[in-house]
């Protein structure tokens, strides 16, 4: 088994806490991980995007041009990544900031306003979370209750009091799936 | 110790306390700035040196004052920091005092980007700085090997009195892995320190620490033992790693984050019945030419990937003299080569 | 036979090797006085030294304790490093005005300005003694060097570096002085001064720094005598002597 995951946005967007979350699930579960940013000179707003690699044995290499599924938190990230999903990968699409339809038949496609059902969990910042719940329960990677355990786990100390909104955004983003 | 899902810049720091880093300079420069970070709180947090320098010019220049004292001193910096060290490497390899240094290569030349790149092959191997030396050059490609290897650079630099450089590039300063550190070694007490150290002449004759020797002869002569030193080194030290190379008849050889990607084209040749292998260079010096060589004589070809013009290729074709076809394919820029631009490149040999 | 009384030995800080210094140089004063001055505070032992890239880049075959030669201009950063690892050490760098106030500037002006617990013996004569007398940072206006033939001429070559000022401004500093060797006096004085550094650096003060305006009889193609008297009349009037800081803790030493 190995899942190649990219999480794209703007920075601020959480796209890489997105997919440390999901690292740190993975890790727990047993498997093999790597978690790598793109990186460059901008700080806040410019694009923000990391690739996540789970798999049973070592991991090659930890980049991949075509990743098993994506999701896209905004336009831009919309156009580079919808083409680049490999045939019956998964996107998850951030409806509330991407006003676009994939054209592709190959793949499943799952729109949610991510950001507002964030806004109506109280912390617009959660769109990331509620996401990554839509992709845990469209791959069926991991048990979405891994990824709570990672949260209740590995979130920062500062953060422990929005453990339950993340929780919840986690279920939200499941819910958006069937 | 369990592992944890930790950023490779991070574990090289945190690797290098746990080896009883005493006191660490540096500066500022992306992407290995996390280093620098990481260690500005930890080391004060266990009592050791900190400071963050003016350059890198000084920093080296400071881990040399520091060399000198006969404790394990460290710096670390990207690729344009480290062509402003060159001079402290050459003066502290003359000097014959132990030093780590980490390179987290960026894309170049110039300013260039903050990238990954592998473009400072050649100055980590060939040309680290002016006259005759070379440093052990240690090229992770894991997050838990970076850490692995760092240990392992305080020591050899220990062992042998000489410079250590952990050659490491973006990617692997700034992934995440799950990765294991190592226990916590005691810092050195002050009375530990080597015979040759200047702690002050109580006692006994002056220590002198110098790279000048005016006399041509005299000169000749520290460099016949300089050179006999790093023949001890390439005997004893090199290192590399091996996957699926015992019955192939094409070899990749790459080192680095292109080292694990050429993991993956590997498996995928494989899987379409190409017997392909892999030699991964993990002392990038001493050069592991002798496995090499003995791989190519049964071999019909050798592909070189590297994240630069073709620089290791270099040493691969002087290791297999003209036994095999020896191929390079190389991006730049901090363009990272992926599985599916390198198998073509493999078929078409 | 009458006991004597001994007046005059060469100070345990020195070796009894022959320096390499030209005839009237004034490196072998200034030498003597930094090994007088270990001698007095009885810290020859804990003391360690950085010699420069210059005309005293042999200064470690003649002080008798343990040195390290630094590349050029880079010993302040060599004894921050060294210092900042052995606390109970004392340190010095030994330099020149092209190794201090040119290539080095950096590293001086920083680990002054971050008030590094070391000493530097700053020796000012001019210019660049060991490659054969080209100008130096220090060069006095219309100077003749053998890089400036027809004397410093300040539009293209800018003005001579005030050390002892431009150092003096850093908060880190806590003594500062520009003193000469030039005659019994000046050296009486420089000895004191360079006493007073070290002490700064032994209570933990701050930065000390000693310049000292010195002579290069060779390569100002002078004899001894006249270029001391040179000296006097030109360096002196364009570096005044005295001290530029003096902090209060190290006034409460004086």
């Amino acid at each position: 088994m190995q899942e190649e995951i990219i999480i794209s946005g703007f920075g601020g967007q959480g796209a890489l806490f997105a997919g440390q979350l999901l690292a740190y699930a993975a890790m727990d579960q047993g498997y093999h991980v790597t978690w790598i940013p793109s990186y460059g000179p901008e700080m806040r707003g410019g694009k923000a995007r990391c690739t996540v690699v789970i798999s049973d044995e070592e991991i090659g290499s930890p980049l991949v041009r075509r990743p098993s599924s994506a999701i896209v938190l905004n336009i831009p990230s919309m156009e580079a990544f919808e083409p680049a999903v490999k045939p019956g990968g998964v996107l998850v699409v951030n409806s509330s900031l991407v006003p676009q339809k994939s054209e592709r038949d190959d793949i499943r496609v799952f729109y949610l306003p991510a950001t507002d059902i964030a806004t109506e969990l109280g912390n617009v910042r959660l769109a990331n979370v509620v996401c990554l719940g839509a992709l845990v329960r469209a791959t069926g990677i991991l048990p979405l209750e891994a990824v709570k355990q990672a949260l209740d786990k590995h979130l920062p100390e500062r953060y422990r009091t929005l453990l339950a909104l993340n929780n919840q955004a986690l279920d939200r983003g499941a819910a958006c799936v069937r | 110790m369990a592992k944890e899902l930790i950023e490779g810049n991070v574990a090289i720091a945190e690797a290098a306390i746990r080896a009883g880093l005493e006191a660490f300079y540096g500066y500022p420069i992306t992407p290995q700035t996390e280093i620098l970070e990481h260690l500005s709180w930890r080391m004060p947090q266990e009592g050791r040196v900190f400071l963050q320098a003016e350059s890198e010019i000084a920093s080296i220049n400071m881990v040399y004052g520091a060399a000198c004292a006969g404790v394990r001193v460290m710096t670390s910096s990207s690729s344009p920091g480290i062509s402003l060290m060159q001079e402290g490497f050459s003066y502290i390899a003359c000097s014959e005092v132990p030093a780590v240094v980490i390179n987290v290569m960026r894309g170049g030349p110039g300013l260039g980007n903050v990238q990954p790149s592998q473009g400072d092959y050649f100055q980590a191997v060939k040309m680290a700085g002016h006259g005759d030396f070379h440093m052990i050059a240690l090229a992770p490609a894991s997050v838990q090997e970076a850490i692995d290897l760092v240990v392992l650079a305080f020591d050899l630099a220990d062992r042998y009195r000489t410079i250590a450089m952990v050659v490491a590039d973006g990617a692997i300063g700034q992934m995440m892995e799950p990765a294991e550190l190592p226990p916590m070694r005691p810092v050195r007490r002050p009375e530990e320190r080597p015979t040759w150290a200047l702690t002050g002449a109580k006692g006994r004759k002056p220590n002198i620490i110098t790279s000048l020797y005016l006399s041509a002869e005299t000169l000749e002569r520290v460099n016949l033992a300089l050179q006999a030193k790093l023949r001890r080194i390439a005997a004893q030290e090199t290192r590399w790693k091996e996957y699926r190379t015992e019955d192939a008849e094409l070899l990749l050889v790459a080192f680095g984050t292109v080292g694990r990607i050429c993991q993956t084209v590997v498996r995928e040749a494989r899987a379409l019945g190409m017997r392909v292998g892999l030699l991964r260079p993990i002392t990038l010096w001493p050069f592991p030419s002798t496995r090499l060589a003995a791989l190519a004589s049964r071999g019909r070809g050798i592909l070189v990937v590297e994240m630069n013009a073709g620089q290791m290729v270099e040493d691969v074709r002087l290791a297999v003299e003209g036994c095999c076809p020896v191929q390079s394919y190389g991006r730049m820029g901090g363009v990272i080569p992926l599985p599916d631009e390198i198998l073509p490149e493999l078929k078409n040999m | 036979m009458e006991e004597m009384e001994l007046v005059y030995k060469r100070p345990e800080s020195l070796t009894p090797a022959h320096t390499h210094y030209c005839p009237g140089c004034t490196h072998g004063i200034i030498h003597r006085l930094i090994a007088e001055v270990l001698d007095e505070l009885g810290v020859r032992e804990r003391t360690i030294g950085i010699a420069p890239v210059g005309c005293s880049v042999l200064a470690y075959y003649y002080f008798n304790v343990d040195m390290a030669e630094a590349a050029h201009g880079r010993a302040p950063a060599m004894a921050t490093g060294l210092k900042r690892v052995s606390p109970d050490k004392v340190v010095f760098t030994y330099q020149g005005d092209g190794d201090l106030a040119a290539i080095g500037t950096a590293e001086i002006i920083q680990a002054a300005s971050r008030g590094e617990l070391f000493t530097t013996i700053f020796v000012n004569n001019a210019v660049y003694g060991m490659t054969g007398g080209q100008m130096a940072p220090t060069t006095l206006p219309g100077q003749r060097t053998t890089s400036s033939p027809a004397g410093r001429e300040v539009e293209t070559a800018g003005w001579p570096i005030k050390v002892a000022e431009l150092i003096a401004v850093l908060p880190g500093t806590a003594y500062v002085t520009r003193q000469a060797v030039l005659d019994i006096p000046t050296i009486r004085r420089a000895k004191k001064a360079i006493k007073l550094a070290f002490q700064t650096q032994l209570a933990g003060l701050g930065f000390s720094m000693v310049e000292i305006i010195s002579t290069c009889p060779t390569n100002w193609h002078m004899d001894p005598k006249e270029a001391l008297e040179w000296a006097k009349e030109h360096m002196l009037a364009y570096y005044p002597l005295g001290d530029t800081k003096v902090s209060d803790g190290v006034r409460a030493l004086m």
